[in-house]
């Protein structure tokens, strides 16, 4: 295993027990949010995309490339708009309000 | 380094700053937006910093890919109704892992078919691409589910788990045979294909009342399938991103199966529901229910001074969730209290059932999860149960023969009333007998759930 690997699963490991530790703080009340916003998150696979399909090379690069750069681009897209959606709608009651 | 690449490193670091935060945020409902906001500003960040790079040479068919994907993303950020965001979630999980696998299969062609490839990075590209296929048909039958378009109900065939079992052992082999020769076509391909199969196979079996689990698992593979694209193509911000997503995906599916009071083997391979367990047809057996009218349901309601509404995925597929809110505002004009109680696996994905009512414009401090909401329920006077069954049903207390004894579930029956909306006497998804629907203090108010709450506001004002 090269030296660039294993500073890689210092990487993974330590951002998967981060995510654990400040995901297992977000109520249930927001989970929904939660999974819309990691799929917003997860439209990071653009970055991976992007070098795919603007590499200069073949054909086939360049097909496959781009329907991952669209398919990367609906996550990024609609997974932040969705999540900002519902984050919308959650409310505290208005002052004026019946108790 | 040069520090044009020190530059894009950099964008990679603040997005992954931004995106912690950002996932933080969503501990208080307050804050929560801005955060998400802020992890959008890092994902526009990495994106100028990957288009920055020395890498891309051509624009044209990042371009198009953009504007096609945008074109899509706007309207299903914006158009999806709230009810069916279950199955845009589960069809988004499919998108995001197609992207990851397509830059897998890239990889491994462009490195002249896996000539060029190493050993190692070869473990990296065969999880990225083991993953993202699976879960590309997995969310397609997910979603299908979710969306009706397949049947809701478990799928079994003969030899079921012997051939999951098998097809799963041969993808494993195709990996291991990749991993020692990685420029192996047929190797590759078979590996794919029977990833995709595996997707297909494993969700097929799985009930609609078990799909909250099935989309947490395959948040949580998408994000492994990220992941695993990080390390193919050495990307930090990859890694982290997929490392956030699979953490979470996990620790949801795990919330949810306990919340079923399932392990995810009993999940995956129980085909839960498949035969209806008989040992319960002796409860309703000689017991009457009672039925109530509108009128004096809204009597009751009105002059209750602590009232705890309990929806289920009926409300949801009514689309009662609105006049559900009309009713708790009469209630409260009339000086009751009124909250929600909402079960951890009530609708079809996790928090489901918050993001309605709160869209319906209830204050979410009303929506009170499980824990905080089951020691009120001695003090209740009137449990209004709308669509909900399994998670109401005193059996998984009570009776160890059932199949869904020991199943957190909300102590309805400890209300001091009880007044359930069905449409009739049929068995709850799970098909056990609900023996809360045969208790004295338990009255049914048989019709639609949106039929019978308007009818319900509309009595109400009348008393």
């Amino acid at each position: 295993m090269n030296p660039t690997t294993v500073i890689q699963l210092y990487v993974f490991v330590l951002a998967a027990f981060v995510g654990y530790q400040v995901i297992s703080r977000v109520p249930p009340l927001l989970h929904t949010p939660l999974m819309s916003a990691t799929n917003a998150i997860s439209g990071i696979s653009l970055v991976g995309s992007l070098v795919a399909a603007g590499s200069g090379g073949a054909a086939v690069s360049h097909i496959l490339g781009c329907i991952a750069v669209t398919c990367a681009m609906v996550n990024v897209v609609g997974g932040f708009a969705i999540t900002d959606r519902m984050l919308k709608m959650f409310k505290r009651a208005k002052p004026g309000d019946a108790k | 380094m040069t520090s044009r690449d020190l530059l894009i490193q950099l964008t990679y670091l603040v997005a992954s700053v931004f995106f912690i935060l950002g996932l933080k945020s969503l501990s208080n409902p307050d804050k929560a937006r801005r955060g998400m906001n802020q992890a959008a500003v890092g994902m526009l960040l990495a994106i100028v910093g990957t288009l920055l790079s020395a890498g891309i040479i051509t624009y044209e068919w990042i371009i198009v890919g953009m504007v096609v994907g945008t074109l899509i993303g706007i309207p299903l950020g914006t158009k999806v109704p709230m009810t069916a965001m279950p199955q845009q979630i589960a069809i988004s999980h499919g998108f995001g892992a197609l992207a990851a696998t397509l830059v897998g299969v890239n990889e491994w062609i462009v490195n002249g078919n896996g000539a060029g490839i190493d050993h190692g990075t070869m473990v990296a590209l065969g999880f990225e691409t083991l993953f993202g296929a699976l879960t590309v048909t997995g969310s397609l039958m997910a979603f299908g589910k979710l969306q009706e378009i397949l049947p809701g109900r478990p799928i079994t065939w003969p030899l079921q788990n012997a051939t999951s079992l098998g097809i799963f052992a041969a993808t494993i082999a195709m990996f291991g045979w990749l991993i020692v020769n990685p420029a192996n076509p047929l190797a590759f391909w078979l590996m794919i294909g029977l990833a995709l199969l595996i997707g297909v196979l494993f969700v097929l079996p799985i009930g609609g009342a078990d799909m909250p689990v099935v989309v947490s698992l395959l948040n949580s593979y998408a994000g492994l399938a990220a992941a695993a694209t990080g390390f193919a193509i050495g990307n930090n911000v990859l890694i982290i991103a997929g490392a956030l997503n699979g953490a979470s995906g996990f620790l949801l599916s795990v919330l949810m199966s306990k919340a079923m009071n399932r392990s995810f083997g009993n999940v995956i391979f129980g085909a839960f529901g498949a035969e209806t367990v008989a040992s319960n047809a002796t409860s309703s057996a000689g017991l009457a229910v009672r039925s109530t009218s509108s009128e004096d349901a809204a009597v009751q309601l009105a002059y209750a001074a602590r009232v705890i509404i309990v929806p289920g995925y009926g409300l949801a597929v009514a689309q009662a969730q609105h006049v559900v809110q009309e009713l708790a505002e009469q209630i409260e004009k009339r000086g009751g209290e009124v909250k929600y109680a909402i079960h951890p696996v009530a609708g079809r994905m996790p928090g489901h059932m918050n993001v309605l009512l709160a869209e319906a414009n209830v204050p979410y401090e009303k929506l009170l999860d499980m824990d905080e909401i089951n020691p009120q329920f001695d003090q209740c006077d009137v449990a209004l149960v709308v669509g909900a069954n399994d998670v109401v049903n005193p059996a998984a207390r009570t009776d160890p023969g059932s199949p869904i004894f020991g199943m957190p579930i909300l102590n309805v029956d400890r209300a001091r009333s009880v007044i359930v909306l069905k449409r009739g006497m049929s068995a709850g998804f799970a098909g056990i007998e609900n023996a809360l629907f045969y208790e004295p203090k338990t009255a049914m108010l048989f019709g639609d759930a949106k039929t019978s709450l308007a009818r319900l506001v509309s009595d109400i004002k009348t008393v």
